[in-house]
């Protein structure tokens, strides 16, 4: 922790530290509702990282106090040194902020809500013109920048959001589901920016995301489950973790069989969500084992190579998506969907 | 060191940091104005809706009552109280869009910028105050219909009178908005507090002829100020302390700036939106 008391003080051209940004120890309740349960982890400076967790694991409220819309409960968050809690008009200027929920007015045109941002951000004048001017080529909407918000498609949109949130060049951009409600071209639009923003301008790059497919593409990831970090790490070390294949069985009796596996193969079995799921060195093997030695009671069987729901599952002993979360119940899903 | 060299190739970053009031409250009063006028709906609305309602109350009471003062005509009489309706409604509905900004994700942005909290407040009261009053001024142009004719400076002390009123309601209507998320619970509260208070100012009915609890109610009532100085430049004939009106309206406003200053100023371990 002592690297940690240098960042406050440390000039931040000069950190000593390499995290750009440091969450610590940070707890969060709603009410009675614990949302962030002492969570901890680093992000390096030009990273592409990842907050990825169920509804309901704490993302959300994460993100609401890295982006300083709230305070935590407990434990202390910096970003380039800058306590979010305490120090929030300083850190405000350095970070960039693209939300979930739209945050461009739309009666605006695309220059308008630029314009409209820098003068939030104390910039005026030529130079101002001038930044939007290229932060439009950059997100491909200098064609339309004279037409209101109203008019574009989800995706030309989510891009002038980003807009949004580089006009005032931050070194550090936050994200919450950035990808919402876009079709898979836009998503990978999006994707493309963020890398490009990693590799040529060394921005450090948080984004939360509840999709398997986008958490893989970040340099390193945090999975959150009710509210405590599950696993850090990038996706392939998290993936290495587990040995060899995974393997899933529908059966009649998932509880009689799996116990009737342990003993006989001795080795780890679990069952999630009325499968048993196990993990295996050349399961093509393994499988044909299994059916030789309990004939007739496996219904059908799966082999993969691990994924990261694979290492959500065998951190948290559930699947990452829960039976009330499809029904939404859970008080964080309710307020995501307002959004 | 490299992080210096993505400001060449992007967008430098910010060097002044000064300007955290003036700028930001500029913009956001620009925005209120600009989304104002493109909504047509809206701008119709702001100028037939009063105009509609003083000629039918006015004219349906009008013909049932006589107005206290004397041998003024009911529509005469209640011209100020229709001015100060216009702008209590224009003002107090205005600040819905802090309602509105907040569920489409708009006001977020606001907050997460480097911007003091009263530039937030300023920028959306001073928006609000200036439709409530352009609203209130396009009013005075039927003054001499009703056989109004009074010199400049007592129409620019009109103005004034319209613009404190504004801004003390339009301030009202965002501490109001400011911790609410629907806008039905708004109008709800509008409907409890707002109505009555218009109703109890001296605009539909003159304080002398009130029972003497009704007057002190009306008496504590900031609105009644406003009415009593609009009737008193109005009206010249009515006499009465302008100087004590206008000093009444001006710590009113002063009051209800502070206030939505505070509701603003709260940052809070609840999600902000």
């Amino acid at each position: 922790m002592s690297a940690l008391a240098a960042v406050g003080s440390v000039p931040q051209q000069h950190l000593a530290s390499p995290a750009a940004i440091a969450v610590r120890e940070l707890v969060h309740r709603y009410d009675n509702r614990t949302a962030l349960n002492g969570v901890t982890f680093d992000v390096r400076p030009a990273e592409l990282f990842g907050l990825l967790g169920p509804n309901g694991s704490g993302k959300t409220t994460m993100f609401r106090i890295l982006s300083t819309l709230m305070v935590p409960v407990g434990g202390r968050a910096f970003i380039l040194g800058h306590d979010a809690a305490r120090d929030p008009s300083q850190l405000r200027r350095e970070i960039g902020i693209v939300f979930q929920s739209q945050s461009i007015d739309v009666k605006l045109t695309a220059t308008e809500n630029l314009r409209h941002q820098g003068h939030l951000y104390g910039l005026r004048g030529k130079d101002l013109s001038a930044r939007i001017e290229s932060v439009l080529e950059r997100v491909g909407l200098a064609d339309r920048a004279k037409e209101k918000a109203e008019n574009f498609s989800g995706g030309m949109q989510r891009r002038l959001e980003l807009a949004k949130g580089l006009l005032h060049g931050p070194r550090v951009l936050l994200l919450d589901e950035p990808t919402t409600g876009l079709d898979p071209g836009a998503r990978r639009d999006v994707w493309q920016y963020l890398r490009l923003l990693r590799d040529q301008d060394q921005v450090t790059v948080l984004v939360t995301t509840h999709l398997m497919e986008e958490a893989e593409r970040c340099d390193r990831l945090a999975i959150l489950n009710e509210g405590k970090l599950v696993a850090l790490g990038t996706p392939t070390e998290l993936k290495r973790e587990i040995g060899g294949d995974v393997i899933v069985l529908d059966v009649k009796e998932p509880e009689s069989l799996s116990s009737r596996i342990q003993t006989k193969f001795d080795m780890d079995v679990r069952v999630v969500g009325g499968q048993i799921r196990l993990e295996r060195d050349h399961g093509h093997r393994f499988v044909s084992d299994l059916f030789e030695a309990f004939p007739g009671e496996i219904d059908a069987v799966s082999i993969a190579k691990p994924s990261l729901e694979d290492v959500f599952i065998r951190r948290t002993g559930h699947r990452f998506w829960s039976e009330q979360e499809q029904h939404g119940l859970t008080t964080e899903t309710r307020r995501q969907e307002k959004h | 060191m490299k992080l210096t060299s993505m400001s060449s190739i992007v967008v430098p970053r910010i060097t002044n940091h000064k300007d955290e009031l003036l700028l930001p409250a500029l913009t956001l009063w620009w925005r209120e104005i600009v989304r104002f006028y493109r909504q047509r709906t809206r701008v119709v609305g702001v100028i037939a809706s009063p105009v509609l309602f003083w000629l039918v109350i006015g004219s349906g009471f009008g013909s049932s009552f006589r107005s206290g003062a004397g041998d003024q005509h009911y529509l005469d009489y209640f011209y100020p109280g229709a001015l100060i309706m216009i702008v209590l409604f224009t003002s107090i509905f205005t600040m819905m869009s802090v309602i509105e900004d907040r569920k489409e994700g708009f006001l977020l942005s606001v907050l997460v910028a480097p911007v003091s909290r009263s530039a937030i407040v300023l920028g959306k009261v001073l928006g609000g105050t200036t439709l409530s009053t352009i609203q209130g001024l396009i009013f005075l142009v039927f003054a001499p219909l009703v056989g109004i004719h009074i010199g400049f400076g007592s129409y620019a002390l009109v103005a004034i009178t319209v613009f404190l009123v504004s801004f003390a309601l339009t301030a009202l209507g965002f501490a109001i908005a400011w911790p609410m998320d629907s806008t039905s619970a708004f109008h709800a509260i509008i409907n409890l507090f707002l109505i009555p208070l218009w109703l109890l100012s001296g605009a539909l009915f003159p304080l002398s002829g009130a029972s003497p609890w009704l007057r002190l109610v009306m008496q504590i009532n900031p609105l009644t100020y406003g009415v009593e100085a609009l009737r008193q430049l109005l009206y010249p004939a009515t006499g009465g302390t302008l100087f004590e009106s206008m000093a009444t309206l001006v710590l009113f406003s002063l009051f209800m700036f502070g206030l939505a200053f505070l509701m603003a100023n709260r940052r809070t371990t609840k999600p902000a939106a």
